[in-house]
This record gives structure tokens, C-alpha cells and sequence, in this order.
């Protein structure tokens, strides 16, 4: 532990001048990889219900699909589905797009792929997510009364504020908690992570059994070369 | 000289054998995904979820359609005097035990029903597709016969239906109507489209 | 290769004998057999370079199946669905999701188009190693420029199809450069947009090029180009003719059966090329946001342009070309002369069996001069290529129209520097 934490500080250390350099915007921070958690896969799907579905839908979502994730059918219906009838049913909002647009002045994006396209240079989508969901901070000048160090001018207030409390900018572009909120900022880090998790999760429903049916393949592709060389070597023994 | 050819040519043929295997175990399997993306979709299997119907505001006599994977599943409140019709019909039918397989196991008798007022039925035809109309109003007035005990007319090619949606003897209907699987989640709530779990 | 110089087949007595020699007596089955594959003769050194036409062949089906399924499902629609997403975007993550096995389908479709350049310019490479496209190979090269070209008009058409950010700037510029073209470039570009926008129209248009328009084109020409490939020969990494040198029943000595042996050989290289594009479809299918780039998982939106646009990798070294010109001389604006140099920069490839005068057709015996010169000439490719996918900066102008220059140069001046080049003399018989 101790080990890794040094080890976290010298990287960081050896390449905090270079991303000083490297980046005009804000340097993302690292999410945990989550990927194969499913308690934390479920946790953030409660998160996101229960704080982001009132606005943004997941429309590329079926409910059952949530059964990937290791819930029954019934915890489903029970505990996340409020927004539809039938479990086949996709995470869409009630909310007309007409009235949305009214109501906050833009349409909330559909977050099925938020994970997906706000990959970049600077890092994966689920970074960009951890520190964007972390980055808020007081902003007086904002109609909100919010802003955020990853999204500046963002049109979204700080929906989670309760848990994480509120942070303003301090000196040198750095967050500085003012009032703490229901969890303690370690905790909230945590849940952010278990949120950002699902969010990823959405984006690509199947990617960890990609993944495993990729080395079934590749195995198979290896057999498949062994085969197909002692062929070519076997035919190719009476030419020169 | 020829023997050591023999062997050569041994040696491959084996190799030509297990590539050709290997090729075609990677060719079926490679055709097995692009077959199955032919079958009904997530969104198809949700559209064609089964369908709950509340029955709590059916009236004796009276006829509710639920839609189910795009058909008409008819939902009919019979009273005893309709019931008591059946017996009378059970001579008139093709098939008055419903031997032939229209039904789930657990529909049987002339009533083809789990409780005798309900009756569920798909409400297409078996002749052509067509979905039948409703003719509950007895005998001339019907405007089918003067002893006609109530029941169903296709209008495309004249089928009758008793109210149990069994086809009568002699017309273009091969079978009786279709009962889909169904069961009682309550008293008053009917889920159609799937049996009863065991 | 005339396909009347083979015998016909006989029957051995048994019923799939009887069966052969009916359908061979109505049918050049025989013949097309022997003439293209086991009795086609092919020189038998060639290397590593030379799996990549069958390979693009490969990939051609690849495209083709999978295109057929994803077509079953893709829905060529830009009107906004109930969720306020447009149909088409819906319909590619449908496939993804909804439709059982959708996702690999999708992906293997979206890794081959990469795919196909990444071995089309590999292919292309080759010829210009061993000067493939001298005589007597010019048509030969010729149907494979058109082929390249036909590619680049199909990649174009298809990436408008997933409906997302990039798929809509990205056709929004490039059909913009057709608005360059003085006098009737304007209106050439509202045709072809068949709106005043990138619209529901175009999506069609292009949905109809990416099945079955350019497709057809495709196959026909790749058609041509084998029967041309057949009808000459193979080259070899020696370039020389195999045919100058044949035993007494007319078989080039340093020639061998193209199947058994070159069949064997290519399953070999199918499978290891099945292995890394296996490793990119499973394990990395956005690969790094070059084959699918991440502001395309953003529903188009005409009204947003991302901040930092870029095309797809194989079209960027073009695509710098055209951005290389920044100043207007000769009464024509710039805008267009980057047109031109883009247009020029692809069909001066046409040329090049006879801009090459070189003795030697194989790098192996060419002089220092022409390897320098290829050296040089892919390097400048690959900066172009990569600054293409680059915002543009005064510093990155500069090095993209030093390599403007250089990839023109080498085409416009190898007609001196391949005759002035100290060429090794060439073998009479190919080496190992």
C-alpha cells in the first residue's frame, strides 16, 4: 500500500512538468477501473437513477440489460425502474424534448455514450467523467450559481451537491472545499467512481464479453496458425 | 525414392485434412453470429414482452381486445347463459375437444378457459388472418341463422366461431382460435404471453 | 490466356465425374481452374510484400457479408426519433445493442474499412518496391489506382452513414471542396448535397454509393485487375519476367502452380492477418479513436461543430495537401489550388509506369538514387498523413508544404533522377 503510493507520487512527480506543458486545458484525473466490479457497477446504477435520469435519459438502454450487471428482474422493477412500465423498455425521461429545452435551455444530452465520446487526447471518457462529476465549484457569475474546472461555462448544475458539498476556486486554479457535504470527500471520490463505472458500463453493454470471446478467438486463431504453417512447410518441402 | 514420396504425400494429406477441419470449425463458428443477427432483436423481444390486462372493469357480455406481439387477444366475460350456449355448440364444431394443439396443456374442455367466465383467444381467423367479428346478439337478429347462440363471424370468408372460439363444421377455418399462454397474476390480473412458471 | 487451350474435363465413370463433365462441357470450369489457379504460374520468390493482394481480396468479401447483415438492420433516416435521437445514429446503436451478435457485425465492418488501406497502401507500397506497374503491368496498375480511388469514395460515403458528429463535418468539408471549383461549384455542391445543408437527402444519396453503386464498380474493377494481373504475370522482388525463361512445355523455369502452393502459403497470412485484426476487433475496436473517432458516438448536430475535426487516418495525407496552400497566386484563390494539388496528388499516381525510367524494375538492382528518393517519399507521406490529423499551426503549415513539395517532386522529377541512376545489373534468374 504504502509501496504504491510512493510509487503513485514519484510518477506523479516525474510527470507533473510535462503535463503542465503538454495541457492547456485542465489534467484529467485517473478513474478507477470498475469495469468488472458489479457491486460497484450496481451502486452506480442506483447513483445514476436516482440523480441523472430525471434529466438525461439512456435511451440505447434497455432495463433488463441491467441483469448483465448481476440484479434479478425484480430488483429491477423494484429499486431503479421508475420511468417505465415494461422492463424492455428503454432509460428514456418522461420530459418532451420541447419542454426540456424550455425548462433548462438546452436539451440534457443522452448519456448512454457520454462515457464513449468524451474520450480525447487527454484521456478516456471515464477520466474526463471523474474529474468533470468532482470539478464543480461555486461560480456566482454562472445563472446556475455553478461552474466546473473540466467544463467550463457548463449549463448543468452540481446535482450531487449534497453529498459532495460546495468547493470554490481558490488560488492557483485549485478546488478548495468551503462546506462539506453528506460524505466526506474520500467517500465521495469513491461514489463518483461507482457512477462513472456504470456510465462506461452503458456505453458498451457487452465489452467485457468482447473481451473474453477476443482470447477464445485469438486461441483458436493460434491453433488455426500452427496448422495452417506445418501445411505450407509440408508443400513447400520440393520447391528451391 | 517412391517410398519416401508416399510419406511426403501422407504427411500432407493429414495437414490438408486437419487445416481443412480447423477451417471449418472456424467457418461455422464464424456464421453462426451473422445467423443469429437475423433473429428477433432486443427490441423485438421487448415489443413482444407479454402484456398484463386488468379485468376488474369487464362486465358480464362484454368483449375487451388487448394487443399482444401485434395481435388482437380477445378477452370475454361470459355469463352462464352464455356458457350454457356451449353445450349446445358442442355438436355443431370441427372440433369440439380441441384435440388439435390451439391451446396450452392447461386449456381443456368446451370452455377453453382456466376460469370458465374468462375466455382468452387470439382473435385471428385460422383460415386467412383475418381477426372475426363479434355477433353475441342471438338468433335472426344476428343476421347469421334464426338459432345462431352467439359467437364470432369472419368476415372474409365466413367462419363462425361458438364463444368458446371453436370453428364450426363445414367452414374455411381449419382449427378453433388460437388461446395464447396466460395466467391469473391475481384475481383480476390476466398476463398474456407466458405460462405460469412451475 | 486464352481459356480454349484447355482440355476438357472426362469423366472417370463415377456419378460426380458424369456430373463435371457435363457442367465443363457447357461452362469454362476447367479451364478457369487451371488458367487461374493450377496452372497459373507464379514466380516462386515471392516474399512477405506479396500476401497483401489476396488479403485486400479477403477484406473485400469481409466488407461485402457484413455489409449485407448491417444492412438488415441500418436505417439511412436523419429525422429525429422519439428520444430526440436521429434515426440513423439509433439505428447503429441498435445494431450494437439490440440485435444479438450486432456488435461484432458492426465492428468487423468498421476495423475492415481501416483495415482494407492499411493493406491497399501496403499493396501499393510493394509495387512501387519492384516497379510492379512497369510494362508490360501499366493497365494493370492502372485498374488498381481506380480501385484505390473507388475505396476512397466508398470509405467517404459509408463514414456519412453512423449519422454522428465527424460523419456530418466531415462530409459538410469535404463536399465544401466541390464548392471551390469556379463558376459552377456552387451549384455542383448543392446537387450533390441535394439540400443546403448535409441532409436527410445526402444520407440517402450515400447510403445508396455505399451498397450498391460504388460496390459494383468495386468488384468489376477488382475483376479486371486480377484478369489483368493473369493475362501478364506476376512480378517478383527481382523484376524480371519469369516468362523470358521457359522449360520445353512452355512452363516459366522460376515459375510454380499458384495453387497448391501459393494457396497454402496465403492461408497462412489470412490467419495471421485474422489474428491482429481479431486482437484490434476485440480488444481495442475504436483504436484509440483513429478507426472510430470518439466525436462520432455524438449524434450529428448542424448546429455544432465540434472543436477539433480531423478525417479518418487514411484520408489525412491528402487531406493535408489540400490544407498545405495557403497563398492564391494566379488569379485562383487558394482554396482551390489546395483542390487541385489534392486532386493532382491522386492522379498522378496514373502516371507512373511512365514517369519511371529506370533500367531495373526491383529495388534490389536500382541505384541509390531511387532508394534515397522512396525514402524520403514515404516519410513525407506518413508526416503528411499524421499532420493531417492535426489542428493546423504556422509550424505545421510549414513542414506540411515542405512535404507537399517532396511527395510532387518525387514524381515529377523521377523521369531524371531513375535515368541518371547507377543500376546494379539484374539477375537471369530470379534469387532467393
Amino acid at each position: 500500500m504504502r509501496m504504491t503510493m510512493l510509487k503513485k507520487f514519484l510518477i506523479a512527480a516525474l510527470f507533473v512538468p510535462l503535463a503542465v506543458l503538454a495541457s492547456e486545458g485542465v489534467k484529467l484525473d485517473r478513474a478507477p477501473d470498475r469495469s468488472t466490479d458489479q457491486a460497484a457497477l450496481q451502486n452506480g446504477a442506483k447513483l445514476f437513477v436516482n440523480n441523472c435520469l430525471n434529466c438525461h435519459g439512456a435511451s440505447f438502454i434497455r432495463y433488463n440489460r441491467l441483469k448483465d450487471i448481476g440484479l434479478t428482474e425484480q430488483q429491477i422493477k423494484d429499486n431503479l425502474m421508475f420511468t417505465a412500465e415494461k422492463i424492455g423498455e428503454p432509460m428514456g425521461i418522461s420530459m418532451s424534448r420541447k419542454d426540456a429545452k424550455e425548462f433548462f435551455g438546452a436539451w440534457p444530452p443522452d448519456l448512454s455514450l457520454i462515457a464513449r465520446s468524451r474520450a480525447s487526447e487527454s484521456g478516456s471518457g471515464a477520466d474526463w467523467l471523474y474529474t468533470y462529476l468532482r470539478g464543480f465549484y461555486r461560480d456566482e457569475t454562472r445563472p446556475t450559481g455553478w461552474n466546473n474546472i473540466a467544463f467550463p461555462s457548463v449549463g448543468m448544475p452540481h446535482v450531487l451537491w449534497e453529498l459532495q458539498g460546495e468547493q470554490v476556486m481558490g488560488a492557483e486554479h485549485k478546488l478548495t472545499l468551503a462546506r462539506p457535504g453528506k460524505l466526506s470527500s474520500k467517500e465521495f471520490d469513491d461514489a463518483v467512481g461507482d457512477l462513472v463505472a456504470f456510465l462506461v458500463w452503458m456505453g458498451e453493454p457487452q465489452a467485457q464479453f468482447r473481451k473474453q470471446l477476443g482470447v477464445a478467438v485469438l486461441l483458436f486463431l493460434g491453433v488455426f496458425f500452427i496448422v495452417a504453417y506445418a501445411m505450407k512447410r509440408a508443400f513447400w518441402k520440393d520447391i528451391h | 525414392m517412391s517410398s519416401s514420396e508416399k510419406k511426403v504425400d501422407c504427411a500432407r494429406r493429414n495437414l490438408v485434412f486437419a487445416s481443412a477441419a480447423v477451417g471449418g470449425v472456424a467457418t461455422v463458428a464464424t456464421a453462426v453470429p451473422f445467423l443469429a443477427s437475423m433473429a428477433p432483436s432486443e427490441r423485438a423481444k421487448a415489443a413482444g414482452a407479454p402484456v398484463e390486462a386488468d379485468i376488474s372493469k369487464l362486465a358480464p357480455g362484454e368483449m375487451m381486445r388487448v394487443e399482444w406481439r401485434g395481435k388482437p387477444v380477445w378477452i370475454l366475460h361470459r355469463t352462464k347463459e352464455m356458457l350454457e350456449t356451449l353445450k349446445k355448440t358442442d355438436a355443431l364444431v370441427a372440433d369440439p375437444a380441441s384435440k388439435r394443439p390451439m391451446q396450452p396443456d392447461y386449456i381443456k374442455g368446451d370452455s377453453r378457459s382456466i376460469k370458465p367466465e374468462y375466455l382468452v383467444v387470439v382473435g385471428i381467423c385460422t383460415h386467412l388472418g383475418c381477426s372475426p367479428t363479434d355477433k353475441f346478439q342471438k338468433g335472426a337478429e344476428s343476421g347469421i341463422a334464426s338459432d345462431w347462440p352467439g359467437g364470432f363471424l369472419c368476415p372474409c370468408h365466413g367462419s363462425t366461431f361458438d364463444l368458446s372460439g371453436r370453428v364450426y363444421k363445414n367452414k374455411p377455418a381449419p382449427d378453433n382460435l388460437e388461446v395464447p399462454p396466460h395466467y391469473y397474476l391475481s384475481d383480476m390480473r390476466i398476463l398474456i404471453g407466458e405460462d405460469k412458471k412451475a | 490466356m486464352s481459356s480454349t487451350n484447355f482440355e476438357k474435363y472426362k469423366s472417370d465413370g463415377s456419378l460426380a465425374g458424369n456430373v463435371l463433365e457435363w457442367v465443363d462441357a457447357r461452362f469454362p470450369l476447367t479451364a478457369n481452374w487451371k488458367g487461374h489457379l493450377s496452372e497459373y504460374y507464379a514466380p516462386k520468390n515471392f516474399n512477405f510484400w506479396y500476401f497483401f493482394g489476396s488479403l485486400a481480396l479477403l477484406v473485400l468479401v469481409m466488407q461485402i457479408v457484413t455489409g449485407i447483415f448491417l444492412v438488415m438492420h441500418y436505417k439511412p433516416d436523419a429525422s429525429l426519433n422519439a428520444a430526440g435521437v436521429p434515426v440513423a445514429f439509433a439505428s447503429v446503436e441498435y445494431i450494437m445493442r439490440d440485435v444479438p451478435w450486432g456488435w461484432l457485425i458492426r465492428y468487423m465492418h468498421a476495423t475492415g474499412a481501416s483495415a482494407f488501406f492499411v493493406v491497399v497502401y501496403l499493396h501499393m507500397f510493394r509495387a512501387m518496391l519492384y516497379g510492379s506497374y512497369r510494362k508490360p503491368r501499366e493497365l494493370l496498375w492502372i485498374f488498381g489506382v481506380f480501385i484505390y480511388l473507388c475505396l476512397m469514395a466508398e470509405a467517404f460515403a459509408g463514414y456519412l452513414l453512423p449519422w454522428g458528429q465527424m460523419s456530418f463535418w466531415g462530409a459538410q468539408v469535404i463536399l465544401n471542396l466541390f464548392s471551390a471549383i469556379p463558376f459552377v461549384g456552387d451549384d455542383l455542391a448543392l446537387w450533390i448535397r441535394g439540400d443546403y445543408v448535409i441532409a436527410d437527402a445526402t444520407l440517402n444519396r450515400m447510403f445508396a454509393f455505399h451498397v450498391i453503386a460504388i460496390p459494383l464498380a468495386l468488384i468489376g474493377l477488382v475483376a479486371a485487375h486480377i484478369l489483368a494481373l493473369h493475362e501478364v504475370g506476376s512480378n517478383n522482388p527481382d523484376g524480371i519476367e519469369i516468362k523470358a525463361k521457359k522449360d520445353e512445355k512452355g512452363i516459366p523455369l522460376d515459375g510454380i502452380p499458384f495453387h497448391p502452393y501459393y494457396t497454402v502459403k496465403d492461408i497462412v497470412g489470412v490467419v495471421v492477418f485474422l489474428m491482429v485484426f481479431s486482437i484490434i476487433v476485440f480488444f481495442a475496436p475504436e483504436m484509440g479513436g483513429y478507426f472510430l473517432e470518439f466525436n462520432n458516438f455524438i449524434p450529428a448536430d448542424p448546429l455544432v461543430t465540434p472543436p477539433h475535426i480531423a478525417p479518418v487516418w487514411y484520408f489525412t495525407p491528402f487531406y493535408s495537401i489540400l490544407r498545405a496552400n495557403t497563398v492564391n497566386f494566379f488569379w485562383i484563390d487558394a482554396k482551390l489550388w489546395g483542390v487541385i494539388f489534392m486532386g493532382l496528388g491522386v492522379m498522378i499516381l496514373f502516371f507512373l509506369p511512365w514517369l519511371d525510367r529506370s533500367p531495373a524494375k526491383s529495388i534490389r538492382y536500382r541505384g541509390p538514387i531511387y532508394k534515397g528518393a522512396l525514402a524520403v517519399f514515404v516519410v513525407a507521406f506518413v508526416i503528411l498523413g499524421y499532420l493531417g490529423m492535426q489542428a493546423p499551426t504556422p509550424a505545421y503549415t510549414l513542414v506540411s508544404q515542405i512535404c507537399t513539395v517532396i511527395y510532387f517532386l518525387f514524381f515529377l522529377l523521377m523521369p531524371w533522377y531513375t535515368r541518371i541512376d547507377k543500376c546494379k545489373p539484374e539477375p537471369e534468374r530470379v534469387t532467393q
